[in-house]
């Protein structure tokens, strides 16, 4: 593991006036303060977190990292961020162990087979690299995947994107983090935003429990929080939070070169850093707020993984956890204005945040500075609901919404 | 695992469960009437709220009945369950 330079960040209270507050100190909110310092010279601005930076669903996910999405709207805005992933180590001169190890998307049956196909087609068409690849590829890229054919739901073949990878998480928000603090950005912890002060069709300031905080433009990134700060502002929007668990390992030696996800068995793996596992599956079905899940979805993921991998039946589950995600209706974020004049909103990627994180960053950064969506964002807005232009990407997620 | 109780069976293990979403949202009553935003928020736009909610459950792998409860979304506790039909009850724990 890489030291840590001396520096990471200031610790600021926070002044009465900023011209953009971020509500929101995850990967998203912090990726944005970067972008909007970086693109548009935009420094008076504060970060708000509640708790401490990057620990909410930045600290608690998967870090998987790909663009191999359907629709041309997905792919738009995730290839986006995929390129910007593959620079960010040196634009934020801080390692991030960005791994690019390539993801396998398995199909079991023949219409999983079709489908993926499909996928990969539209893929090339829009300059991804993405390849399908039969079961025997699949035991080259990845020897630990059961490939007979006796299983229950037995490997037909996968599409492959080799630039797919992973991150690390913490360092990705720290990186994010320090460069935004150098720029004169106030990252600013343990403040919790409980109201919003309006005049008419604008909010001029927000209500925290550090204090009153005047801004001129107010953006939200607050990922499975986002309900509780509009319905403070009157503002309904169409998604449910839910609980979304993953796990780890105890650290093996290296014996999973890629990652593999399954949709039909349900459970996608990689090998962290260090070793151990990092396993997630779909979201819990109910509502929830309480960043863990029921233990019943734990173990299908691990019947899941066990089929797929026979070499971990021996391996101890060391911890698990789970952050709150914000899904919408047509398993596609919401990005963009808002009714309200000089408020932002980014939320909804569901159980997908972590790899757009330099690629909404940058766009929404650019949304705050010209009050204006980005071409790679203009399709997320809040009124496709109304309009029925939805981007309903619940195939290619990949996890069950 | 949590136990959840059925209105007509009893308690039973949480995954005989299946989660419906919001309770209490009534099909328009006269559809024609309604214009593109109105029909949108009726499809897509549910309360999200931190903490108690009043939603669907079906005891699918049990009677196969829906029925309703009131949960809380932080805890994930059940405090209270009852039948289509009737009243949303008062908030608060079921009484013992």
């Amino acid at each position: 593991m890489p030291e840590h330079p001396d520096f990471l960040w200031r610790n600021p209270d926070p002044q009465k006036a900023y011209d953009v507050v971020i509500v929101g100190g995850g990967g998203h909110g912090l990726a944005t303060a970067h972008y909007l310092a970086k693109n548009h010279g935009i420094t008076n601005v504060a970060v708000l977190e509640k708790g401490w930076l990057a620990g909410g669903n930045m600290a608690r996910n998967t870090t998987l990292i790909r663009s191999n999405y359907l629709w041309d709207e997905s792919a738009g805005i995730y290839e986006h961020s995929l390129k910007l992933w593959e620079g960010l180590e040196e634009d934020l001169g801080y390692p991030i162990l960005f791994s690019q190890r390539g993801v396998l998307n398995l199909a079991h049956t023949l219409q999983d087979v079709r489908d993926s196909v499909r996928r990969v087609e539209a893929n090339r068409l829009n300059g991804i690299d993405a390849e399908w690849v039969e079961p025997d590829e699949v035991k080259k890229l990845c020897p630990i995947v059961n490939t007979s054919d006796d299983i229950r739901y037995p490997v037909l073949g996968a599409t492959y994107q080799p630039r797919a990878g992973i991150a690390k998480h913490d360092y990705v928000a720290w990186g994010f983090a320090r460069r935004a603090s150098a720029a004169g950005i106030d990252l600013i912890q343990d403040c919790e935003v409980v109201d919003f002060l309006r005049e008419g069709n604008r909010v001029v300031g927000v209500r925290t429990t550090r204090g009153d905080i005047a801004c001129g433009k107010v953006a939200l990134a607050s990922a499975g929080s986002t309900s509780v700060l509009t319905d403070k502002l009157g503002l309904r929007v169409p998604i449910q939070s839910h609980p979304l668990q993953a796990l780890v390992s105890e650290l093996l030696e290296p014996v999973h070169p890629t990652i593999v996800m399954s949709n039909a068995v349900h459970v996608y793996v990689s090998q962290a850093h260090k070793g151990e596992l990092v396993m997630g599956a779909g979201v819990d079905s109910y509502n929830g707020y309480g960043q863990r899940g029921a233990f019943h979805i734990i173990e299908r993921q691990m019947a899941a993984a066990v089929e797929l991998f026979p070499v971990f039946a021996r391996a101890h589950l060391l911890r698990t956890w789970g952050g709150i995600v914000d899904v919408t209706p047509d398993a596609s974020p919401i990005v963009g204005k808002t009714p309200y004049d000089n408020v932002y909103l980014n939320c909804g990627w569901g159980t997908g945040g972590f790899k757009a994180t330099p690629g909404v960053g940058w766009t929404f950064a650019h949304t705050i500075a010209h009050d204006e969506p980005h071409t790679y964002n203009a399709p997320f807005t809040l009124d496709r609901f109304v309009t029925g232009r939805l981007v309903d990407e619940h195939g290619a997620a990949a996890v069950a919404h | 695992m949590q136990l959840i109780e059925c209105p007509w069976c009893g308690p039973r293990e949480e995954v005989e469960f299946h989660y419906g979403g919001q309770a209490h949202v009534a099909h328009p009553e006269n559809p024609a009437d309604l214009d593109d935003e109105q029909w949108a928020h009726y499809l897509f736009f549910r309360d999200n709220p931190k903490g108690l909610f009043a939603e669907r459950w079906s005891h699918s792998a049990g009677c196969r009945r829906w029925f309703n409860a009131v949960r809380d979304t932080v805890t994930y506790r059940f405090h209270t369950v009852y039948r289509p039909g009737e009243p949303r009850p008062q908030e608060g724990p079921v009484p013992s």
